[in-house]
């Protein structure tokens, strides 16, 4: 639109391409003047904005290619500290490793959660579908009553779930759960799914009561048969947006599972069955004050997030397609 | 015409289904609910009850021993346990409002005007969202630092005003107002601020009251991050930290603290359901 808007201009100046240059910039000038209103609006959130989200970015960035303890004045190492964080940090791989793993398993199966239970309290009636929201809901806003989780899996046989698995005679010494590796992760992955049904899980609900009922009806007459075909051919395609805003606050939240795993397992976790990139990034950035390696790591994640994101919402733009 | 549809479709659920569905409806209801129902429940066991094995769901005699103990032991320590609440209040409040504020004031021209840049600027907020504020947290030390901000209110406070998710989400929201409405009052001779606070923000009350529950998740269940120090200015959240370090002889105190925690935000947003619900129906991404 602007661009056609332009060229109309310059096509308009008799005098070719030096009045062409001129003509923008006074079109620029002048609709600059007219937004002027606009922009004292914007301003005040994105200045904000810029400094505390978009500049860090950058300086995480710069800064990966340096040594830097906040002491010293950085110097400039290149590629040294990704090189170190690939190929020499073996904890940093495992770690990169968890992160996968609960991606892997927390993104999608969180996404497909908040989605069927969407779904299915949608068909109930009013009043119980906003008790159920907030059933659902609840966990993810409760702030930090996770910690309750830590009393169930205790390790000694007042830990509920050792408690409850002896009496039934499952096991006849309690496990420890939360020190022991090979449970480690999974306990973690639960409770990452207890608190995961936030804001994606809204978005669904609000997307499948916005869908319009008339389509269902002319779905019966066009020959769908029962709900799963309704789902597929009218439901999902309608909700296309709400699917993509609920896949990056889920893949978003999933990559960067950190707070549940330290608070649970510890920090450092024994044999650090639950480090992840971002508990890397804890150590390295606000314990051994390794701020050039810090923020290599805090680099590797961004891309990682990013890249992430940007893949699935190419792949969920052609859905339905 | 209505009835013969919905018989209709009646038709298309099979009860075996149906019932298949509720069953794990309830099953996994109980799984999200069983864990608060307890902690809620330890809040109010006297001690000889917490202490019960095998541990029971529900309280027998109610009692708020625990919730007296709190305050009990909190007076023994640096600062008495009210700051905590003032200062979680007092973050969780002026974030909240600043944010609101700033992020209705950036959201209406991006959603309402087309303007240079306007197409840029969205898309670095989209972005924004593809990333957790991990990434940032340590060139924020830096700038905090800087700043001179270390160790005070606004560290936590300010940056949550440009918080992205919530710009994002009145933005999407604002798009549906509709512009002839603007422009009745633009030529009635309102200017664009006028128009923002008169015409628009009365509009979009369902959106504050969702920026309103996204800033309650993130501010009052804070721990200050690496930024605060001082013990006066720590959070609840910080004092909840310490409470449950203090192990199993403060299991029905920290329970209590716990409730205290989830209270507030739980209640806002039973309160304000309706409205959440309806601002995030415009949550969607357009290509």
């Amino acid at each position: 639109m602007q661009k056609t808007k332009i060229a109309a201009e310059i096509m308009m100046q008799p005098k070719g391409r030096p009045a062409g240059l001129q003509g923008k910039w006074e079109l620029f000038v002048k609709d600059m003047k007219r937004d002027k209103h606009l922009f004292v609006l914007l301003a005040p959130y994105m200045v904000l904005f810029l400094l505390f989200t978009v500049l860090p970015v950058m300086i995480s960035i710069f800064f990966s290619f340096t040594h830097f303890n906040m002491l010293e004045f950085p110097s400039w190492v290149g590629w040294e500290n990704y090189s170190k964080l690939l190929w020499n940090d073996d904890v940093f791989l495992i770690g990169l490793k968890n992160t996968l793993i609960f991606a892997v398993i927390t993104g999608p199966v969180s996404y497909i959660a908040c989605f069927v239970f969407a779904w299915l309290i949608n068909e109930l009636n009013p009043k119980v579908r906003a008790f159920m929201t907030l059933v659902f809901f609840a966990p993810s806003i409760s702030g930090n009553v996770f910690f309750i989780w830590q009393i169930i899996f205790s390790s000694d046989s007042y830990g509920i779930m050792n408690g409850l698995l002896m009496k039934i005679g499952m096991i006849y010494e309690p496990i420890q759960w939360l020190q022991d590796p090979k449970y480690m992760l999974t306990i973690i992955i639960v409770v990452q799914l207890w608190l995961s049904l936030g804001t994606s899980f809204l978005a669904f609900i609000a997307g499948l009561q916005t869908v319009d009922r008339t389509l269902y009806e002319a779905g019966a007459v066009d020959g769908v048969k029962n709900r799963w075909q309704e789902l597929w051919y009218i439901t999902l395609p309608s909700m296309r947006p709400q699917l993509m805003f609920g896949a990056v606050i889920q893949i978003t939240s999933s990559l960067a599972v950190a707070d549940v795993a330290m608070a649970l397992a510890g920090f450092p976790s024994v044999q650090y069955g639950a480090h992840t990139v971002v508990t890397h990034l804890v150590d390295y950035g606000t314990i051994r004050f390794e701020m050039g390696y810090a923020s290599a790591i805090a680099t590797v994640l961004f891309i990682l997030m990013l890249g992430t994101n940007l893949a699935v919402q190419k792949l969920l733009k052609r859905v339905g397609e | 015409m209505k009835l013969a549809i919905r018989v209709k479709r009646k038709v298309n659920r099979s009860w075996q289904v149906d019932s298949m569905l509720f069953l794990l409806l309830a099953a996994f209801g109980s799984f999200m609910a069983v864990p608060l129902i307890y902690v809620i429940n330890n809040a109010f066991k006297p001690l000889d009850e917490l202490f019960i094995f095998p541990p029971t769901l529900f309280v027998r005699n109610a009692t708020l021993e625990n919730f007296a103990d709190l305050f009990q032991v909190m007076k023994n320590s640096w600062v008495p346990f009210s700051r905590y609440i003032f200062n979680t209040v007092f973050i969780t409040a002026a974030g909240t409002a600043g944010h609101i504020l700033l992020a209705s004031a950036a959201a209406y021209p991006l959603a309402k005007h087309k303007f240079r840049g306007h197409k840029v600027l969205f898309t670095v907020i989209v972005l924004s969202l593809m990333f957790s504020p991990h990434v940032t947290a340590i060139p924020n030390y830096m700038i905090m630092s800087a700043l001179g901000w270390m160790d005070s209110y606004q560290a936590v406070i300010i940056p949550a005003f440009a918080y992205p998710l919530g710009l994002y989400l009145m933005k999407q929201f604002m798009e549906q107002i509709p512009d002839a409405l603007l422009e009745a009052a633009k030529i009635d001779g309102a200017s664009e601020y006028r128009i923002f606070w008169q015409v628009v923000m009365p509009l979009v009350k369902p959106a504050w009251l969702t920026l309103l529950i996204l800033m309650m998740q993130m501010l009052w269940g804070t721990d200050g991050g690496s930024f605060i120090y001082s013990e006066q200015l720590k959070t609840m959240h910080y004092a909840m930290g310490q409470i449950i370090q203090g192990g199993i002889a403060r299991a029905g105190v920290g329970a209590a603290v716990a409730v205290i925690m989830m209270t507030v935000p739980i209640v806002t947003f039973v309160l304000s359901q309706s409205n959440v619900i309806q601002t995030m129906a415009s949550s969607g991404m357009k290509d």
